[in-house]
């Protein structure tokens, strides 16, 4: 009770230093976190609720089109810009908890909508894409935040995965908002650098080749002796916890977001 | 075939070639439009010096070292003798050298042999070469020889197992943009950069020093 | 894999080879060990240097600004070539290629050649072609030699016999160099190959060399080398041919000071490789007097052609691309099928088959992007690839074939599926019930697939698939909106 009072009036706090007003923020849950892991959607709402901010769903989105563009398929992926810029065109923020869907977005939306050859959709793109954020990063950069207040006493690895490490460079960010945790003990992965093998449609296509890196990286999630491996991408999280259920290894994997909601449960 | 067939491919292929290339990027280019195209490239990285020149002397030294290369500082009255320790250092008597080496680096005592485009297998007997150098890139550790007075044709520095360079320390410079713009002048000679002695690391990326080029080097800096 | 050379227009698909060379565990030992070796190398001298971000810039648009004037470029490296003392010949392709350099080489007078490492002449096959014209070469490059006395194929576009340690390089050079009592240490493998190779050198007339950079505004030819057979083959010979793709050109004397920085650094991790070469046609006195070049396009016009594709022209064969990457960690290089392996082999290779071979090396890659991170031209390896899979795409669904697809329907009907948030929550919906008769429970009352049908079966083969939960977050976001919040 006594926690949940002052927890909410010093993050509204937070909230004002970092950016002044509560924010508007659009959440695109993306389709396979919409379908499969509802949680992290549900986490992000409530860290951002708990900070102070707004969060809007526009019931009209789909699909970035990530799977489709990267396997060939890139004609069908090219109505999804429109349909991407129609549903959030108004956004104050657009809020992702999958870095590479914004990855899909950042980099290739714009020569996308070139090639469709729609002057408007370019011009929406460059309005719209300064707006949407990877979850992480929305708390880093544009709330500048690292407490989020949040509870998780567990002992936690993490996970870089790709496209957030490389293509949305963001760096530490995410370990420091980790750190900033209560309860917490993080323990730094082994070979960070280093891809988990998913690869969307490669974990199919080149199964064998897809399937040795895995054992290579859930090898060093072992190591690390964590309960928990978390990152950025649930999709990275799919497969690395694919590889370990089967080993029965005892090891879970939870999107950023669900450690950043975890509260202590004397709440009111 | 003989060499008229060949002389025929090529003039219908050099046709086709340049046809493709200008149909793929649509259309022909000259000099004037290569030359604005190139002055246009953004070129940030460093081209100067940023440290004293005893810094870069020291940078030299210490990359030569890390060659497991011998390095002696000495000023022009001591080369002579730096060659003598160096040489007899090694174990080495016979040394082959290119015409115009200055006499006074040459210590008596020693055979110097003036190459006068012997073959390969006479240079093979010689127990090295010593030579003088046109550029030195500190950052890097390299010596630059070009085919002139005092440095000679290719192969003298090629065959003979141990080679023995006296630098200039007016000629060293820090960083491979100072040393280029000093060659650009003679780019046309057969220009040869060393950095330290061949090696291999071609067997389990461990790195062996000496594979066919000389196995042994020493630079006499002469400041 | 042993003797047949690696040829994309016959070699196995991807995820086939990867599978046989999964099976090989001295080799991926081998193969892990060396590029965590030079990947640490490369990372060291990277870090000392201030400008390498701006030298990484200057060498994308050197390389770019090179591609845009090609036909001018390589005009001026003829002319000045030629004028130097060089002859310069023409090939449209390796078929071309082959021919003009047979005919030189018995031109020369010579049946034997001694060879540099050179990728383009593996890309040509050429050895095999000097074969059946009677004339043998020896290759002069440690590993280059460890490969072909071993009757093996390279793996690795700089360090072609890395997936070998030094046991079996040793096997290869006692049986091969008839030296039972030969030691193990690399040294002692390194001095047997220099006494193998020094007849040789003193003794063959011609020689054969692939190049680095061709220099458009002097004629002149840079080799980067470390052993120094480089050297011999450039300086000893009476005659030199050296062969080249078009791509190898480069405008300036002066735009080698960037090009030299970043080939080193990237390639091998050191500040500069042993020696560098630069020649410019015939000089008296001084080595070779009679002086070949081919420049050979070879499909590198048609890449030319593709403006989304062209960047891979940029390449200047460091290797650090395959040295990062996790699949070819995997799976070492002869699984590309081609003498150009890794994320660069992956581009080059098909696009060199004119999108009719290898079709399987676009998809060989989880588009982690450490490749483009690493490259010091800036290819952006993971976006060529993407391009490369559209490419495959298209010709895989042009025509009634594609109708029959497995893969092409279901991403079409995906593809509907996002169109519209009705059919997408239909899906979602058909989704649940079909995967039902999959799912198991385990103790937790959580569900497992741990089987899954036809191509998907790949997913399962070692990871199991959590059963989609009940309810998906719209339907959540929904009834929560009604309950007030
Ligand atoms: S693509 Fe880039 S990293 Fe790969 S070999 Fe070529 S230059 Fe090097």
């Amino acid at each position: 009770m006594r926690w949940g009072n002052i927890l909410s009036i010093e993050f509204n706090a937070l909230a004002d230093a970092a950016g002044g007003l509560a924010l508007r923020v659009s959440l695109f849950i993306t389709c396979y976190n919409d379908t499969l892991f509802p949680e992290t959607g549900k986490s992000v709402v409530k860290v951002l609720e708990r900070l102070g901010h707004t969060v809007e769903f526009p019931a009209g989105q789909t699909c970035c089109g990530q799977m489709h563009y990267n396997t060939g398929y890139q004609a069908e992926a090219m109505p999804l810009v429109q349909r991407f810029v129609d549903q959030f065109r108004d956004a104050e923020a657009v809020v992702v908890p999958s870095s590479s869907c914004v990855t899909m977005m950042k980099d290739h939306y714009p020569k996308m909508a070139e090639e469709i050859g729609d002057a408007k959709l370019m011009a929406d793109v460059d309005a719209l894409l300064p707006r949407v954020f990877e979850f992480s990063e929305f708390l880093t950069r544009r709330l500048g935040l690292e407490d989020v207040g949040a509870y998780y006493p567990h002992r936690v690895t993490y996970h870089a995965s790709c496209h957030g490490l490389r293509n949305l460079g963001l760096g530490d960010g995410p370990q420091r908002l980790l750190r900033a945790v209560r309860g917490i003990e993080l323990v730094d992965l082994e070979g960070l650098e280093q891809c988990c093998g998913f690869g969307g449609t490669f974990a199919v296509k080149n199964a064998d080749v897809s399937s040795a890196m895995l054992a290579e990286k859930t090898t060093a999630v072992l190591n690390t002796g964590a309960e928990v491996c978390t990152a950025c991408d649930n999709s990275c999280l799919m497969h690395i916890q694919g590889g370990l259920h089967r080993q029965r290894a005892g090891v879970k994997t939870v999107h950023l977001a669900e450690i950043l909601a975890g509260e202590e449960t004397v709440r009111r | 075939m003989g060499s008229e067939a060949i002389t025929a491919i090529s003039a219908s292929a050099r046709a086709e070639v340049l046809r493709r290339i200008r149909l793929a990027k649509g259309g022909t280019s000259d000099a004037n439009a290569a030359r604005t195209g190139w002055s246009n490239v953004v070129r940030q990285y460093r081209r100067e010096t940023a440290q004293a020149a005893s810094a870069t002397l020291e940078m030299f030294e210490d990359r030569l070292r890390d060659y497991d290369a011998h390095v002696e500082r000495v000023v022009p009255a001591e080369v002579a003798g730096a060659v003598a320790k160096m040489i007899a250092g090694r174990g080495k008597r016979r040394m082959v050298i290119p015409s115009g080496l200055p006499a006074e680096w040459l210590p008596p005592g020693l055979e110097f042999v003036v190459d006068d485009g012997m073959s390969a297998v006479e240079l093979d007997a010689f127990d090295g070469v010593m030579t003088g150098s046109t550029v030195a890139i500190a950052e890097t550790g390299t010596v630059v020889l070009q085919n002139a007075a005092g440095q000679g044709r290719r192969a003298i520095t090629l065959v003979p197992d141990y080679h023995l360079c006296v630098v200039n320390a007016a000629d060293v410079v820090e960083t491979v943009p100072e040393a280029m713009e000093r060659l650009r002048a003679t780019s046309g000679l057969a220009t040869t950069f060393f950095s330290g002695p061949s090696a291999t690391a071609d067997i389990e990326m461990t790195r062996i020093k000496g594979v066919h080029g000389p196995r042994h080097l020493d630079v006499v800096l002469m400041t | 894999m042993s003797g047949v050379a690696l040829d994309p227009k016959t070699a196995a698909a991807f995820p086939i080879a990867a599978r046989t060379a999964l099976g090989d565990t001295q080799m991926r030992k081998n193969v892990r060990h060396a590029t965590e070796v030079i990947q640490a190398k490369r990372a060291r001298v990277v870090a000392e240097m201030p400008d390498w971000q701006q030298l990484r810039e200057a060498g994308k648009q050197i390389r770019q600004h090179t591609m845009e004037h090609l036909d001018y470029y390589l005009q001026e490296f003829e002319a000045n070539c030629t004028r130097a003392g060089g002859v310069v010949h023409w090939a449209r392709d390796a078929e071309e290629a082959r021919r003009i350099v047979v005919e030189l080489v018995k031109a020369s007078g010579s049946d034997e050649v001694i060879k540099i490492k050179s990728m383009t002449t593996e890309e040509i096959q050429l050895n095999a072609a000097l074969e059946r014209a009677g004339v043998h070469a020896y290759e002069t490059d440690l590993a280059e030699l460890i490969i072909q006395l071993g009757e093996d194929q390279p793996s690795h576009i700089v360090v072609p016999a890395l997936h070998k340690n030094r046991q079996q390089i040793r096997e290869i050079f006692k049986r091969r160099m008839n030296l039972p009592e030969l030691g193990e240490t690399p040294q002692d493998l390194a001095d047997a190959a220099r006494m193998f190779l020094r007849e040789k050198f003193l003794r063959v007339k011609t020689g054969v060399s692939g190049a680095n950079f061709l220099i458009a505004e002097t004629g002149g030819v840079c080799i980067v080398e470390s052993e120094g057979n480089g050297r011999m083959c450039l300086t000893l010979p009476e005659t030199l041919i050296t062969i080249a793709g078009i791509d190898k050109v480069v405008p300036r004397f002066e735009d080698l000071e960037v090009l030299l920085q970043l080939l080193p650094r990237s390639a091998t991790g050191e500040r500069m490789n042993p020696y560098n070469s630069i020649w410019t046609g015939v000089r008296e006195g001084d080595g070779p007097q009679t002086f070949h070049v081919v420049l050979m396009d070879n499909a590198r016009t048609e890449i030319l052609a593709d403006k989304d594709g062209r960047n891979t022209l940029n390449c200047i064969r460091c290797g650090a691309c395959l040295n990062v990457c996790p699949v070819y960690r995997q799976t070492g290089g002869q699984a590309y099928g081609s003498v150009y392996a890794g994320p660069i082999g992956a581009i080059l290779t098909p696009q060199l088959q004119e999108m009719h071979h290898a079709e399987s090396l676009p998809f060989a890659s989880s588009l982690c992007g450490a490749c483009y991170e690493v490259c010091p031209v800036k290819i952006n390896i993971p976006e060529v690839l993407i391009h490369l899979r559209g490419k495959v795409v298209q010709q895989k669904t042009a025509g009634v074939s594609g109708l029959f697809d497995v893969e092409a329907v279901a991403m079409k009907a995906m593809g509907m599926i996002f169109k519209s948030e009705r059919r997408f929550r239909a899906a979602q919906r058909l989704g649940r019930m079909s995967e039902t008769p999959l799912v198991r429970k385990d103790g937790q009352g959580v569900g497992w697939i741990s089987w899954l049908p036809g191509m998907l079966g790949g997913w399962t083969q070692v990871r199991d698939l959590q059963e989609m939960p009940k309810e998906t977050f719209r339907d959540w976001w929904e009834k929560r909106g009604k309950h007030g919040k």
